[in-house]
């Protein structure tokens, strides 16, 4: 390992024994925050038991139908825009104070079309992830080197192909970088929404055991949330550095 | 052969004008030009800073349309479209990142749809040549500005073109290294029997380097003086030592000052 990832490291340990001391000294009301050491052993049975397991599938399912149609629309749309100017131009102001307005606002009107489904959570996943990627895309397309475009011309490739074989893979570090925000995005909202609108889902079950004074079972499904948001970022993460080095771009 | 046959590229009463955009003029950048590139011939052409050098290249190119007059390459009009038989390598770092320098090689002449023997047997070759053996699996970031610059060559020779468009490819690189691969573009021009056109703002590098070299006036850019150098076609960059080098140089400043003043905007006057 790195010595940065053994400082990564080390900050996680520290935070964890920092607030398992502050648990078990008194410094922390227990009613409120259980130790860190608790919140995992009342997840482990959980997991083991089963219960959850409905519950995982739909909201991984969920974030990852909200995260797989942000990035393909907002990479789709973001291409679109790139090539008319004036769009852009007229659309520039909205995405640049688009995440001032609380999505979550439109949550009465997605019940009043969809119902009770996952189709409102999905679609406010999506909302809040789609632009992430849009301007993205945006920013990876502006930033391709005009003297690819002239090699492409050079080589006689169409359209189609200079997206696709030069500036797409040219764009990919910007892309990635609107990927991992979309997926982070979506999984914020969905499991927000989740709260409000659903009848199940992780987020559903955080808000039922807080209903019911049920500390332990509440913070095991927020470490367990936790561990997934990690995991999947940093794979996302790992996945960029490696990438980024073999193309000379990472500082890591 | 009839003149006209001999001419590998031409242009007559060529000029480009650039349109105005909103509060700015037009921009008259080159011509009228009548200027033929011979067959197999290595010409140079320098010039001040936005005389339209490279505005010409790309001409030649296809990569733009003149605004009046024609293009030919090998008896043909150039129009909108890099013909075939034309292979350009260009000032910027123009390697694919995300290629190996193996894939960056052959990028070109796998779309042409050649097959896959002939592209391997093709691009072993241009790799060899250019000294690139040893990195066919390594990617640009690993390699040197002048070794990136190299794969860009590599892509071209690929395609085996019979007239190679060279715009400012040294522009990037310290002078030694610039020494160098001057040596490799002659190694490559006498290899190959190519028609080379080289876009350059080094006088020295013109001077070694080139049959025949074209001296640009300020902007609109037209040929003030096409200088014939003399040189045997076996030569590298020791010739710099002789004392026709000196005389050739001197000849391109000699034309090239006021012009480059001007483009300064100083009159040669100020600079007294």
């Amino acid at each position: 390992m790195t010595r940065v990832g053994w400082i990564r490291l080390v900050v996680i340990v520290a935070a964890i024994a920092a607030l398992e001391l502050a648990c078990r000294a008194g410094f922390i009301n227990p009613k409120v925050v259980i130790p860190p050491s608790e919140m995992a052993s009342a997840l482990v049975p959980l997991l083991a038991s089963g219960q959850i397991n409905d519950d995982i599938a739909r909201t991984l399912g969920v974030v990852t139908l909200a995260a797989v149609l942000s990035v393909v629309f907002g990479f789709a749309l973001g291409l679109l825009i790139h090539a008319l100017p004036r769009v852009r131009e007229a659309l520039d102001p909205y995405f640049a104070t688009y995440y001032a307005v609380p999505v979550f606002i439109f949550y009465p009107v997605m019940i009043a079309i969809f119902g009770f489904s996952p189709w409102p959570i999905v679609l406010i996943g999506f909302a809040t992830a789609v632009v992430a990627m849009i301007i993205a895309t945006l920013n990876g397309l502006d930033r391709v080197p005009r003297v690819l475009t002239k090699v492409a011309r050079v080589h006689r490739l169409g359209t189609l192909a200079t997206s696709l074989k030069l500036k797409l893979p040219a764009a990919a570090p910007y892309l990635f970088t609107g990927i991992k925000l979309s997926v982070s995005y979506a999984f914020v909202s969905v499991i927000a929404a989740e709260f409000i609108l659903s009848s199940a889902g992780l987020g559903r079950e955080i808000a039922d055991a807080y209903n019911d004074f049920n500390n332990r079972r509440m913070y095991a499904l927020i470490l367990l949330l936790l561990v997934i948001a990690s995991v999947v970022n940093s794979a996302l993460h790992a996945w960029d550095i490696r990438w980024a080095k073999r193309r000379g771009i990472t500082t890591a | 052969m009839a003149a006209a046959d001999a001419a590998h590229a031409s242009l007559s009463g060529v000029t480009r004008v650039f349109p105005g955009t909103a509060g700015h003029p037009p921009v008259h950048a080159l011509g009228p030009i009548d200027f033929e590139l011979k067959r197999g011939e290595f010409f140079a052409v320098v010039g001040p800073s936005g005389c339209g050098k490279s505005t010409l290249l790309e001409l030649i190119a296809g990569l733009q349309r003149p605004t009046e007059g024609t293009v030919a390459f090998e008896g043909r009009p150039v129009s909108g479209e890099v013909p075939d038989g034309i292979g350009v390598v260009f000032q910027e770092d123009a390697s694919f990142p995300w290629l190996t320098v193996y894939d960056n090689a052959a990028f070109g002449v796998r779309q042409n749809g050649v097959a896959a023997e002939e592209v391997r047997r093709r691009v072993d070759d241009a790799l060899a040549f250019m000294g690139l053996k040893d990195f066919a699996r390594a990617y640009p970031a690993q390699l040197s500005g002048g070794m990136r610059q190299r794969v860009c060559i590599a892509r071209t020779l690929v395609l085996q073109p019979h007239l190679i468009l060279l715009d400012e490819p040294f522009g990037a690189l310290d002078a030694q290294t610039r020494l160098l691969m001057g040596d490799e573009v002659l190694r490559l021009w006498r290899r190959t029997g190519a028609t080379v056109l080289l876009i350059t703002h080094a006088l020295d590098e013109a001077a070694m380097l080139s049959d025949r070299i074209g001296a640009m006036s300020a902007r609109p850019g037209r040929f003030m003086d096409i200088i014939e150098t003399g040189w045997p076609r076996e030569r590298d960059s020791t010739i710099v030592s002789e004392a026709a080098f000196g005389d050739i140089t001197g000849r391109l400043w000699e034309n090239l000052r006021g012009e480059s003043l001007k483009s300064l905007g100083i009159s040669d006057r100020a600079v007294e």
